[in-house]
């Protein structure tokens, strides 16, 4: 994508975003509501056009509407209402995407099988999707949205409104994606779960405000702080977390200074860990002065650092 | 365009429609009730008056009995088509159907056949029921058979079809406006008011239901079907869909 934008009428829904998502990556789009998440994927997905900028998909311009019959035809869409066609039951329902998206009646039948065995829907294939569980729905959608096997997978919360434990089958089942090498970019509003199953994330305020990993995003919020918490915290435990840490060492209590890489307090040690250090690093040395770890805790989560970012920027 | 898809589509729908028993008896009791009922009413008619109903008057009643087959057929697609379109427009399953590779176009067409072909047919069925039957009495009392005249073909072949299709298209352009399947088919069911004015028309002698006059309403009908069907295109946009169907 590229300066992607889209304008409704005087309103910006997308500001010029622009960022490379690789093959068989998991990016997240994270963003509160009306931050232009939903638009970015109906443009990505060749369902609404761009007011400018440009994106390719799989090398299809998205912004070429002649090409916007194979675009859909490259990507799988799960849109964040259902949406299914309460009648039809399971197999149905697959069938008659399958036949929209062309597939041959033996491909289709195959693929069929194949994604109702995966995602447990096979003992309720000939269930009419009325009367199915709302998890039930939601896997029923999925396999709406992968029944013609795309390169590309867009998902527009695809675990919103769902109990944990099926929300849980959902993201086991995003992260299989991945294996099987589809590209696959989630919009949600979980960050936990953006944290667990994104390779990248993308902080959306109708301009994309940070891209990265989150552990990267943390890092660059929190500059790569850990906390350390002991029974006592020793000399030898002090020394061997100075050697780790660059800069100079602070003398104050609870708090980093500005500029400094460890301070200590009675029962804990707080550090800021030069790029290429591990936590486990510094675990390790501090175990090996002979200290007992307590607690580690690393910096901010990826909520603060979401708040932190879209307050900001606001 | 492609022909699969739409059928695809169009078969999709149809077989929603008719799984609802309203659909499928609005489908079935229009047509014979209008078709026994009609009957009835040209024989009554002869029986009460104590002779048989002079030639050139009965064949003007049994054509525009016949014309109220049309009126039928401008209000019973209202049934499917509210499904069809306003329907989905509520449970939101048009967007997944849109991010399949199918056209606008042909999701639209797919759409309209299976909203145009089962009123059609039984709209067909009755008028065809009402032929047969008041053939057969008219014959019984020793009369000349009056139907299929060319007013009737004409009635069966192109009026019946276009207020039908007039009926679809007009759904479509309520369910943009429309939240729910119920005003849609009242909004749209309004339609069969003007053909409604056409009969009364045609019966105080202000029109006449004559091949010429069958001509003419069938070049109007069309003329408005196809100033409807470029509006309905237009509604039936992918992006106005999404952005400002609501």
């Amino acid at each position: 994508m590229e300066g992607l934008t889209r304008r409704f009428g005087e309103t910006v829904a997308v500001d010029g975003l622009t960022v490379e998502i690789g093959d068989g990556e998991v990016f997240g789009l994270l963003g509160p509501n009306g931050a232009g998440k939903t638009t970015t994927i109906r443009m990505l997905a060749g369902l609404i056009g761009v007011t400018s900028g440009r994106a390719t998909v799989c090398g299809v311009d998205v912004t070429d509407r002649s090409a916007g019959p194979r675009l859909r035809g490259l990507v799988g869409v799960l849109p964040e209402e259902v949406g299914l066609y309460g009648d039809l039951s399971a197999a149905q329902t697959l069938d008659f995407f399958g036949r929209l998206q062309h597939l041959r009646p033996g491909v289709r039948a195959e693929r069929i099988d194949e994604l109702l065995n995966r995602l447990d829907l096979w003992d309720r294939r000939d269930t009419p999707a009325a009367s199915l569980s709302k998890g039930l729905k939601q896997r029923l959608a999925l396999a709406r949205a992968l029944v013609h096997d795309p390169p590309v997978v867009l998902l527009d919360e695809p675990t919103a409104n769902l109990d944990p434990e099926v929300a849980r089958t959902v993201r086991e089942f995003l992260v299989d994606l991945r294996t099987r090498g589809h590209t696959v970019v989630i919009n949600t509003h979980r960050l936990e779960e953006a944290e667990r199953i994104c390779d990248r994330v993308g902080i959306l305020r109708t301009r994309l405000l940070r891209v990265g990993a989150p552990t990267d995003l943390r890092a660059s919020m929190t500059g790569g702080r850990v906390t350390i918490g002991l029974e006592q915290v020793t000399d030898p435990v002090l020394e061997a977390a100075q050697r780790l840490c660059s800069g100079a060492t602070g003398n104050g209590r609870g708090h980093l200074p500005h500029g400094a890489a460890l301070v200590s307090g009675d029962r804990s040690i707080t550090a800021t860990l030069p790029v290429g250090t591990a936590v486990a690093d510094l675990v390790t040395a501090v175990v090996l002065a002979g200290g007992r770890v307590t607690t580690v805790s690393q910096g901010e989560s990826l909520e603060d650092v979401y708040l932190q970012i879209v307050e900001e920027r606001s | 365009m492609n022909g699969t898809d739409i059928l695809t589509i169009a078969r999709k729908d149809a077989r929603t429609a008719l799984r609802r028993r309203g659909v499928r008896l609005s489908l079935v009791l229009f047509p014979v009730i209008a078709a026994v009922g009609l009957s009835l009413v040209v024989r009554y008619a002869g029986t009460r008056s104590g002779t048989t109903i002079p030639p050139e008057i009965l064949s003007r009643l049994l054509v525009s009995f016949l014309f109220f087959f049309v009126i039928g057929s401008s209000s019973l697609p209202t049934a499917i088509a509210a499904y069809s379109f306003v329907g989905e427009k509520v449970e939101r399953s048009l967007e997944p159907l849109l991010a399949t590779p199918v056209t606008d176009l042909d999701v639209l067409l797919g759409k309209a056949l299976a909203a145009f072909v089962p009123p059609v047919v039984a709209t067909w069925f009755g008028a065809g029921l009402f032929i047969v039957i008041t053939d057969r009495e008219v014959s019984r009392s020793g009369g000349t058979t009056h139907l299929p005249d060319a007013t009737a073909w004409l009635i069966l072949g192109l009026a019946i079809p276009l207020s039908a299709l007039l009926s679809v298209l007009v759904s479509v352009l309520v369910s943009v406006r429309a939240t729910d399947t119920r005003s849609a088919q009242q909004a749209a069911g309004l339609l069969a008011l003007p053909f409604a004015a056409v009969y009364v028309m045609s019966e105080i002698q202000v029109i006449s239901l004559d091949p010429a006059g069958m001509l003419t309403l069938a070049g109007v009908l069309a003329a408005i079907d196809v100033v409807l069907f470029v509006l309905a295109r237009a509604a039936f946009d992918r992006e106005e869909i999404l952005t400002r169907w609501r």
